[in-house]
């Protein structure tokens, strides 16, 4: 079953106009410096906040498997008991407990983006698929783009394009426009910083720009991981290979937003030396992108 | 900008604000030599005819547009004749930290033997507070409501075009047209009228006068300068390049001066001096709230501009230098020093002028026009404390204007605010102005709705709602004072539903707001009677048609507002307790009147219950259906309440959502809530959601506020934080517009943004040094951060910041 991890309204940087994100849980891709780490598992998930926690032990109370303990570090869950029933979520007064991860509610949503709709004209705006990777849930998400368009919701699905070309063709033909994201235009350090290599991603970016989807590309940029000028150049370079021309080439500064909600999933910060370029360096890989996006 | 605007932006930036004695000195003699031997409005008159006369004139070195309220920059009169300050009073506004008034040992020793003794007894505060009602004060003093008028004149009003086509000569010719025709055989109230006209024609005299001494004062320095020039008294040329062009610009300023207000003005420079001498002229016959406010200034500039620039007798840029000039001038104007109560719940030194940029015109179509652009980058350049400015988007306005006024609003200075006509015209047709006096209207001061140059719009005082909740869960009695102030409705755990409580709720509204109104009432008839407003009777019609003043019936349109706070607060603790209380029955009424006793104590275990209600309460500002219906019905409630109740001008009081800063005051003696707000927090602001009570982003806060009927009142106000990082780029800027045009197109009154990082606000409480001209929106005003209290400071930093993901 598809889930989602959250809906998020007023979204202004996620496409065109004011825009509501939908996003999908699951995520095939281990983006070393990944910002929303809830939602690389495609199963529902607790989370925990000491910050909001007031240690009332109500959790605890309710816990029917006598899966939790307060410790210094605030409450700690024993996975090995824990059967996912929700039951310390309802408990805790603070929402300090979370579970994350719902399954998608077509009617609500639609309802939801109704509400938006004047918004939406506005500004040039519609809805946002995103995750997680979206792609992983072809059904549920095809459906839901056909209710949009049905609807005269403009339709956006940001996606790594890490699915099959099949896939990509049957979501493409309801999409009115991409966000592509390209990590790493080499394949090995594509590997080595998100787990896998990204021939098939480059391969359906083709068939995108081909099928002449509007597209924008988006990459997301890490200090001491893909934030150098021989990447930058060569992803441009590949750009100015495509069929079609990305209506927009956007650069995505690191930011550690990440860390804190790994912290909230029970896990721990991998130590990393990511750090976010500066201005001029940005400056500089955006003459870069906008030169290739000019010579198409 | 300009060296000239650099450096006189410079010094009114740096000038300390401090009490003059000198109007208190001139008029006190005056009413010591002449009280009781004239009719009080040619009194009143004469009074303000002498301080003209008397006044030092200012005219600082490179000024284009000329005068001061006081002797000289940011030096601010007092009005003995409404509230006298003692010694202490003085001594406190000298040496309190927040908003201090400079005042030397001499000046208080001055006005201790001679203004106090004559004024005790006298002023009109003293003769308001011997009247009230003993449960009125009771309530006054334990925060229920406050009362505008009580140190302070009803002002409240805008201009419209009429200054521009008619000078003080011309008005004195009408005046005299309507003495010649009094009919003393069949009108009772012709001598009434007669003595009203008179002191009317008296204070267009005033002004001239005022204004012919900045000529004189203006020539004399010309001569100086000269005679220095003549004696060679200089080596450099570019000095004497520069003196020789000063001495031209005093000329010219003489030359103005002589022209208005006397006559209507011919040129843009005489158009702004012409205004300028007007809003001192008001400013100085008393100390009436929120200043005065030129309106729709761009739209009545704009032929002249628009005339000179064809003719060639303008550039853009000295039209801008002009326009710098103005705004510096009315920064030069800190507001009167407030005491008691009304200190506390208006603690700043903006004065509230308010200038309309953009909007509409009489016949409906877009008013935008070069000046308004112009103004734009004066806005950029000068942003000062003062004056607030606005922007008014209309459906007619272009979107050129509006991106302009956004790229504006993303800088942070808090200003502009943003207003849509469309819904305020539709305010005011609902109050019963025709269709073109209500296109002609605007916003002034915060937020309030007036038809503009015809409309006396007295905004009466605050009504703390939540704390009307509080009494009514304690059987009319305050928990703060131990005062019975409330009806005797019943106890909390008596009411068996919902229904019942809101109906005792709104029973108490009823009692609190009709307690206010008789109150107001007199207070109205007291400035009728004492402190005729005669030079502000000229500019608003039809007070010399009706040969009545501004205090008494004689504008066009005569409105009372009572300004309700707390929307927010009030509606998330009826939310609360219907869904905890009443329909869940998760906690019983005991359990939540012990916790708000205890402050929602975490010794006592009630955090736990407050975290609950938090997270588990529909609250306002969510697009949640359940907690709008309760806001919307607040709302109607009040409005029922207040709406259509008679002033005694023959008209009646309306419903207005403004808080100022009143909420912050309210909140400090207002005790916990049941919507989670601790003891002595702020309240909500104007209609916006409770602080952090908005979690689904501003297209749901505009959504929810656009179910409020606003155009059934006369304002509302909406504040949004925003972090810097959500308006970047151009297209951030767009998305912001198309957010201001989807509320307008809900029906909304009003919105501002603060546009700051809450790191940025924390580091400038604990390096104020490093943070002097950190300006941020308070609620329909820009103030300095560091010029507010730590509560103020608190509520700003404690807003919603909504930022992207």
């Amino acid at each position: 079953m598809s889930l989602i991890f959250d809906i998020k309204k007023f979204a202004v940087h996620d496409g065109p106009g004011i825009r509501v994100s939908i996003f999908f849980k699951g995520c095939p891709l281990r983006c070393a410096w990944c910002h929303n780490p809830e939602s690389r598992s495609a199963l529902p998930q607790k989370m925990y906040s000491k910050k909001k926690c007031i240690g009332c032990l109500s959790c605890i109370e309710a816990c029917p498997e006598n899966a939790l303990q307060m410790t210094p570090d605030g409450i700690v869950t024993d996975c090995l008991k824990c059967i996912l029933c929700g039951a310390c979520v309802k408990a805790c007064p603070s929402k300090a407990m979370e579970m994350c991860g719902r399954p998608v509610d077509e009617e609500a949503v639609l309802k939801l983006l109704e509400g938006e709709r004047l918004f939406f004209e506005q500004s040039g705006g519609g809805v946002t698929f995103s995750g997680g990777e979206p792609l992983s849930h072809p059904e549920a998400l095809l459906s839901l783009l056909k209710k949009c368009g049905d609807a005269g919701f403009h339709r956006t699905v940001d996606t790594s394009l890490f699915a099959s070309a099949e896939i990509v063709k049957s979501i493409a033909a309801e999409t009115d426009l991409f966000l592509i994201d390209i990590k790493h235009i080499d394949s090995s350090l594509h590997k080595k910083f998100t787990g896998v290599p990204n021939e098939l991603i480059l391969s359906n970016i083709r068939l995108v720009a081909q099928m002449g989807v509007p597209y924008w590309i988006r990459i997301p940029l890490i200090g001491n991981a893909n934030a150098t000028e021989k990447n930058i150049s060569a992803t441009a370079q590949f750009i100015g290979t495509l069929k079609t021309a990305p209506q927009k080439i956007e650069l995505l500064p690191y930011h550690k937003i990440g860390d804190h909600k790994i912290e909230k999933l029970g896990g721990k910060i991998a130590a990393n030396d990511f750090y976010t370029p500066d201005e001029k360096t940005i400056e500089n890989y955006n003459k870069i992108l906008l030169s290739a996006q000019l010579s198409l | 900008m300009t060296p000239r605007i650099d450096r006189l932006r410079k010094e009114s930036y740096e000038a300390v604000p401090s009490l003059s004695i000198e109007r208190a000195l001139i008029e006190t003699a005056f009413y010591k030599n002449n009280y009781g031997k004239y009719p009080i409005p040619v009194l009143r008159a004469m009074n303000f005819y002498e301080i003209c006369k008397k006044k030092t004139i200012y005219i600082g070195e490179d000024e284009l547009i000329v005068g001061e309220r006081g002797p000289k920059p940011k030096a601010v009169s007092t009005f003995p004749e409404l509230t006298c300050h003692s010694v202490e009073d003085l001594q406190v506004l000298k040496s309190r930290t927040l908003q201090p008034y400079y005042i030397s040992d001499e000046d208080i020793e001055q006005y201790r033997t001679e203004v106090i003794p004559y004024w005790e007894g006298r002023t009109q505060r003293e003769r308001i507070f011997s009247h009230v009602p003993k449960e009125w004060k009771e309530a006054y003093e334990s925060g229920v409501f406050t009362e505008f008028m009580e140190q302070r004149a009803p002002g409240h009003t805008a201009l419209d075009g009429k200054i521009y086509t008619t000078g003080m000569l011309d008005f004195k010719r009408k005046i005299q047209k309507h003495l010649a025709s009094l009919d003393f055989l069949n009108d009772p109230e012709a001598t009434d009228k007669q003595e009203e006209l008179t002191g009317m024609a008296i204070s267009c005299d005033a002004v001239i006068l005022f204004a012919e001494r900045h000529a004189e004062l203006a020539d004399e320095m010309a001569d100086d300068l000269e005679k220095e020039l003549a004696d060679n008294m200089f080596d450099s040329e570019s000095e004497i390049d520069r003196l020789t062009q000063r001495v031209a610009e005093l000329r010219n300023i003489a030359k103005t001066c002589r022209w208005v207000p006397a006559h209507a003005p011919r040129t843009f420079q005489e158009a702004i001096q012409m205004y300028w001498f007007v809003h001192l002229g008001t400013i100085t016959e008393l100390n009436g709230w929120d200043a005065m406010n030129p309106g729709h200034f761009d739209l009545h500039l704009a032929p002249f501009y628009d005339k000179e620039i064809a003719e060639g007798t303008l550039t853009r840029d000295h039209a801008k230098e002009l326009m710098s000039c103005f705004f510096i001038k009315v920064n030069n104007q800190p507001a009167p020093p407030k005491v008691g109560i009304t200190a506390k719940e208006s603690g700043t030194y903006n004065d509230f002028t308010n200038i309309n940029i953009g909007g509409i015109k009489s016949d409906g179509t877009d008013g935008v026009s070069e000046v308004s652009y112009l103004m734009l980058e004066v806005i950029n350049e000068v942003h000062l404390l003062q004056p607030g400015t606005s922007i008014h988007i209309s459906k007619v306005t272009p979107d050129k204007f509006l991106i302009a006024g956004a790229k504006i609003i993303r800088k942070g200075f808090g200003y502009p605010s943003v207003f849509s006509p469309d819904t305020y015209v539709r305010e005011l047709v609902n109050q019963g102005k025709s269709l073109e006096d209500a296109r002609e209207g605007g916003c002034s001061g915060c937020i309030e709705v007036g038809a503009f140059g015809k409309e006396a719009y007295l905004l009466t005082g605050y009504l703390n709602t939540a704390k009307i909740l509080e009494l009514t869960l304690n059987n009319g009695l305050d928990p703060l004072s131990g005062k019975q102030l409330g009806l005797k409705l019943g106890k909390a755990e008596d009411f068996e539903t919902y229904e019942g409580l809101y109906e005792a709720f709104k029973k108490n509204i009823a009692y609190f707001t009709d307690m206010k109104m008789r109150v107001n009432n007199y207070i109205d008839s007291m400035f009728a009677k004492y402190a005729p407003a005669t030079f502000l009777s000229v500019l608003i019609d039809d007070c010399i048609a009706k040969g009545r003043d501004y205090y008494n019936c004689g504008p066009r349109y005569n409105t009372s507002y009572i300004q309700c706070t707390g929307l927010g607060t009030t509606t998330d603790s009826l939310s609360a307790l219907k869904k905890h209380v009443f329909d869940d029955k998760t906690f019983s009424m005991s359990k939540i009147m012990e916790a708000l006793k205890s402050n929602f104590s975490q010794d006592k275990g009630y955090e736990k219950l407050r975290q609950y209600i938090i997270n588990n309460t529909p609250f306002f500002g969510n697009d949640d259906k359940e907690a709008d219906d309760i806001a919307v019905r607040l709302f109607n409630d009040l409005r029922d309440a207040i709406e259509g109740k008679p002033n005694i001008k023959g008209e009646c009081y309306h419903l207005n959502m403004l808080s100022t800063t009143c909420h912050v005051y309210f909140g400090k003696i207002t005790g916990a809530t049941p919507n989670g707000r601790f003891a002595n927090k702020p309240v909500s602001d104007g209609t916006s959601p409770s602080h952090g009570a908005d979690t689904n982003g501003p297209s749901a806060v505009v959504k929810s506020l656009g179910k409020l009927a606003q155009d059934k009142s006369g304002g509302t106000l909406l504040n949004i934080r925003m972090l810097p990082s959500m308006l970047k780029t151009d297209d951030d800027i767009n998305k912001l517009g198309a957010l201001i045009r989807t509320y307008f197109m809900l029906g909304g009154h009003h919105i501002q943004f603060n546009v700051v990082d809450t790191k940025t606000l924390l580091d400038a409480q604990k390096h104020p040094e490093d943070y002097r001209d950190l300006l941020v929106r308070v609620a329909g005003y820009s103030d300095y951060f560091n010029d507010m209290n730590a509560d103020l400071q608190y509520d700003v930093i404690m807003r919603t910041a909504n930022e992207s993901f």
